[in-house]
């Protein structure tokens, strides 16, 4: 080409260059992953990726990648092999009582580092009281209530009618409940059980609903200070007596290990006339049980209680710091109160902030549905769920013991002396 | 060729094998050596030397005993069963009848479905009151079971999952061998007057040796690698009556993230593969009769 050609071709190509780079620059949404586990029945994943469709309109600049990554426990360890690999996700929904595990491997930062404004530190502290217990370590917040839960009693108000009980009245202490499971415990001719009184599951997790017969009982099953475990006091021995009594004593529960999965079902089958379950399967329940049911609170016995769970929104270190601004955003809107009262509705976990409860849409949600107001009415006698160091590790040990007790292969007070053995070997090192 | 491409050419020819055997196989081996004798890095805190600390508490570990038993229970139970019911299946679809095609395929269909996709069948199967066996067995009067809550028959389960699983594939092996057999020998023995039974002892099951091995050599592997099941189906529980060694490695390297522990009890497990592996290269080999 000639000299003037190529003049004339570089300085197009500068101007190009310098229209189009600024204009590209700007116009790249900040993109951020958010790893979201489920754990409960209903179209989770559907309503995520509304909330999410609904979010990125009004924040432009701003793309969020949802990433569906299996229960709970799987959500963590694809969380912490990402950040172990250097590409941590920018914001993830894990467990609550992971807390003191994810600040030991030093994976997460506190939202004090990301809130700047007044409206940051409002939002912040909105959250309740009851909640923040298994969120804050030294004064910090290390991840925000998102999809908490508890645990609640259901019953069969038509197998209620049927044994000549009220069905609209459910057991309301230990003793009741003995009771009322052995008129409902139906047996056929050959004696083989058609339907059993009470159902408690057992096969994930069992020490969350052993700390809420442990509540009931007046005792305590570990430290919040996440370094300290009573798994062989004498409330704790009792509490888990009480529960494997209900199927070796008593005969109203199945023998063995019951699975989680198939409670909810085994309830609407009649296969069971009374359950345990989580506040998660609220909605769950709600449209497929085919036939009347109430739900209430624990039933008591030295005073009521029940264990919180459920997940928190943590945000990772080691990412850049504009994504980490989008994902605190996205965490802000997320647990707003027109949000936490929509996703309440919509899975049946409890809005975790009070401002959520008085939002119009929630108020209709219940007086429509009153039971939705029965995990509320729990709050204030809710106990922290058990969270220490190695959370995984010791409550596998709370969950080997409760398993060997209820499948009759140790007593509970054989069991839980070994756990309680392990859990101190565990946590020596932490205090 | 000059002496010196004579004496390269090789090595080069071997490069890449060496490099994705060395890259996949023996540095991870060596590293995980490594690993055990430190403690887990966590965070802040770097590792620390502790030598032989993680195999002596290993010895201490109800968990780590009880993977073991149940590794060997379940390795001692599918290898002899599965070899058995394959060589049944062979056997049994060796012929040109009509129907054999069709039953080939549902012999082989277990092969064709992921692990994952088998222990979520079965679970249901499995399931107290409403699952198939129960239902089945309520037919003639039997109580429901509840199969995998219960310490006694949780590990049973799992193995007849697994026999099911790969019997199938193990047929198509002796399927082939089989077909390979000459039909004169069946002949001479008809002439002779040998028993069906006695010829299948004396003469069909030691031509089948090479494959017997090859068959025994895998199941064996299978029954140390194949975990999807204990994962969905039981978590290792309950009381750890199904946990197996691999999943009890898999658990305590990425759920408890305790990485050195998990190191140490590798090597266990790759010792004990190899000793296996050993043995039946060594002892067995030879008694192989090879053509």
């Amino acid at each position: 080409m000639s000299k003037k050609m190529m003049m004339w071709l570089g300085a197009s190509l500068l101007t190009a260059a310098a229209l189009v780079g600024p204009a590209r620059s700007q116009a790249a949404p900040v993109e951020i992953s958010f790893y979201y586990p489920i754990a409960i029945g209903g179209p989770v994943t559907k309503i995520v990726d509304d909330l999410i469709a609904r979010f990125e309109k009004d924040h432009a600049d701003i793309k969020v990648k949802a990433v569906y990554s299996g229960t709970y426990p799987e959500t963590l360890s694809k969380s912490l092999t990402a950040f172990k690999s250097g590409q941590p996700p920018e914001m993830a929904v894990m467990l609550s009582t992971e807390v003191f595990s994810l600040i030991d491997e030093d994976a997460i930062m506190p939202f004090e580092e990301l809130t700047k404004t007044d409206d940051d530190k409002k939002w912040l502290s909105g959250f309740s009281d009851i909640f923040m217990i298994n969120s804050q370590v030294n004064g910090k917040t290390w991840g925000v209530p998102f999809q908490r839960g508890t645990t609640l009693f259901f019953w069969n108000k038509d197998a209620f009618r049927e044994v000549g009980l009220n069905p609209d009245v459910g057991p309301q202490n230990w003793e009741q409940v003995v009771e009322t499971a052995k008129k409902l415990t139906k047996r056929d001719a050959s004696g083989n059980v058609t339907q059993w009184g009470m159902q408690v599951p057992s096969s994930l997790t069992s020490y969350w609903l052993l700390q809420g017969y442990v509540a009931q009982n007046g005792g305590k099953i570990a430290e919040t200070s996440g370094t300290k475990t009573y798994f062989d006091s004498p409330e704790v021995v009792e509490a888990l007596q009480y529960w494997v009594d209900l199927a070796k004593i008593h005969k109203v529960m199945k023998p063995g290990v019951i699975e989680w999965a198939t409670t909810p079902k085994d309830f609407f089958e009649g296969r069971t006339a009374m359950i345990t379950t989580t506040s998660g399967n609220l909605t769950n329940i709600k449209n497929n049980a085919p036939f009347p049911f109430g739900v209430q609170i624990l039933p008591e016995h030295k005073r009521r209680g029940a264990p919180t769970s459920g997940g928190n929104i943590y945000i990772f270190k080691g990412t850049d710091p504009k994504k980490q601004e989008a994902a605190f955003e996205f965490t802000k809107w997320l647990t707003s109160a027109a949000q936490s009262a929509e996703w309440s509705i919509k899975t049946g976990y409890i809005a975790p902030r009070n401002d959520a409860w008085e939002t119009d849409a929630m108020k209709a949600y219940v007086k429509e549905f009153p039971g939705a107001a029965v995990a509320r009415e729990q709050i204030p006698y809710m106990v922290p769920e058990l969270s220490t160091y190695e959370n995984q590790r010791v409550s596998r040990v709370i969950d080997d013991a409760i398993e060997a007790s209820l499948t009759g292969s140790k007593t509970p007070k054989e069991a839980l002396a070994v756990a309680q053995q392990e859990a101190e070997r565990i946590l020596r090192d932490y205090r | 060729m000059t002496r010196m491409q004579n004496s390269v050419t090789p090595w080069l020819l071997l490069l890449p094998a060496i490099v994705l055997l060395a890259t996949f196989t023996h540095v991870p081996a060596v590293m995980t050596l490594i690993d055990s004798l430190f403690t887990t890095p966590r965070g802040a805190r770097p590792p620390r030397f502790i030598g032989a600390e993680n195999y002596m508490s290993m010895l201490s570990d109800p968990v780590f005993l009880a993977a073991l038993k149940n590794n060997a229970i379940y390795a001692l139970g599918t290898v002899p069963l599965s070899i058995a019911l394959s060589l049944l299946m062979a056997v049994i679809v060796n012929s040109s009848l009509r129907g054999t095609t069709l039953l080939r395929m549902s012999f082989f269909l277990p092969t064709v479905l992921p692990m994952i996709a088998v222990a979520n069948i079965w679970l249901f199967f499995y399931t107290p009151g409403y699952g198939l066996f129960d239902q089945v067995l309520g037919l003639f009067g039997f109580q429901a079971h509840n199969w995998l809550g219960n310490q006694d028959t949780v590990l049973g389960s799992l193995m007849a999952l697994a026999v099911w699983k790969e019997a199938g594939f193990f047929m198509i092996f002796y399927l082939a061998a089989l077909q390979q057999l000459s039909p004169t020998l069946r002949e001479a023995a008809d002439l002779e007057g040998a028993g069906r039974w006695y010829f299948f002892r004396r003469v069909t099951f030691p031509l089948l040796m090479p494959t017997t091995l090859f068959v025994m050599i895998n199941a064996v592997i299978n029954s140390f690698r194949l975990i999807d099941h204990v994962i969905v189906m039981t978590r290792g529980g309950p009381d750890n009556a199904s946990t197996l060694l691999l999943y009890y490695v898999y658990n305590t390297a990425f759920r408890f993230w305790n990485t050195s522990y998990a190191a140490a009890l590798t090597m266990v497990v790759l010792v004990i593969l190899a000793s296996i592996a050993f043995l039946q290269f060594g002892i067995l080999d030879r008694k192989v009769h090879y053509k």
